[in-house]
């Protein structure tokens, strides 16, 4: 190998393993974008398996939320909304709140009349994520588990609902 | 009227305004970051730039999720307490209470987008009150894993 090619094979090797080590950390949510959805199995706030692969065939927006994150309350009401219009067209909402108590996310989830599985997330299933390190962060599902879209921050809801429908559309 | 004592009253009138939060956990924080003075605000590079200097460390504390700082922190960062939780404020008053009251703080969340963060505005507020005069708070436009993280600032997670 000539100098000048072993020195820019090195250099990309190195900035490889810089991309892979701080892939722990570093990677974002993003990263998932026309990726596999991540499987994970959990107990939702009831005590019953939410299991995501078991979910394939259907349009799932996984949402990553907390009571104390004030976007996510004014998400809340139309999830429960969407989850009652879009259910019949194989629509699921699937909520993992990153709440450090469950306490909390069994009242608010009551209060609201939430109608679709919650479970408890932690640091685990963040970083599964591609590093939830901010909310809310929403995920949309489509029919085969690829990762179709992501919305972070909130005020997405517009975007998010054409972007359900497109995806209920397709087959 | 002296300046100091002008921007003083301007501080605890902005404050003195803003409901806190009660218990319930479930209501978006009353207290926003925006009420934080912009002198007081402290930006990412600069953040960055001051921990690679060798000067005096400032103590830098994450006063927001617990999940999130066992996810990613700021490298040499403790763990001190949600700001919106009266449970978060007593653990941030016993992080600091052996420390003087001029010694650098800086305080950090990234929860959520800074207009809607719970966390920052209450913790900042209680530094005050204890009296510590040299705080600063970590300006998050959107949340720590964009403004921070993906920008390969220096990050540590809890192992």
């Amino acid at each position: 190998m000539s100098r000048p090619v072993c020195i820019a094979f090195r250099a990309a090797t190195l900035a490889g393993f810089m991309l892979l080590a701080g892939g722990a950390i570093g990677a974002a949510p993003g990263s998932l974008l026309h990726k596999p959805a991540p499987d994970f199995v959990r107990k939702d706030i009831q005590g019953q398996a939410v299991d995501m692969a078991s979910y394939r065939g259907r349009v799932v927006l996984l949402t990553f939320w907390a009571t104390w994150c004030a976007p996510c309350q004014v998400e809340m009401p139309h999830f429960v909304r969407w989850q009652s219009e879009f259910a019949p067209q194989g629509f699921q909402i699937i909520a993992v709140s990153m709440d450090d108590d469950a306490a909390p996310v069994v009242a608010l989830t009551r209060k609201r009349h939430v109608n679709y599985p919650v479970v408890m997330g932690d640091e685990r299933l963040g970083i599964l994520y591609g590093g939830v390190m901010g909310l809310p962060v929403n995920f949309l599902i489509d029919r085969h588990g690829m990762v179709a879209g992501i919305f972070k921050g909130g005020s997405h809801l517009d975007a998010m609902k054409a972007r359900i429908r497109d995806l209920l559309a397709a087959r | 009227m002296p300046k100091g004592i002008i921007f003083g009253l301007l501080f605890c009138a902005a404050f003195s305004a803003m409901p806190i939060q009660a218990a319930g956990q479930f209501s978006p924080g009353p207290v926003s970051a925006t009420a934080i003075p912009s002198r007081s605000l402290i930006q990412a590079p600069e953040l960055v730039r001051l921990l690679k200097s060798g000067h005096e460390q400032p103590l830098i504390l994450q006063v927001g999720s617990r999940i999130f700082f066992a996810e990613a922190h700021i490298k040499g960062s403790q763990y001190a307490g949600p700001g919106s939780q009266p449970a978060g404020l007593k653990l941030l008053e016993s992080t600091v209470v052996s420390q003087p009251k001029d010694r650098f703080i800086v305080l950090y969340c990234g929860c959520c987008p800074w207009t809607k963060c719970p966390n920052v505005g209450p913790a900042f507020k209680r530094l005050h009150e204890l009296g510590y005069t040299n705080v600063k708070v970590l300006y998050l436009a959107s949340n720590f894993g964009d403004d921070w993280v993906t920008k390969g600032y220096p990050t540590d997670r809890t192992q």
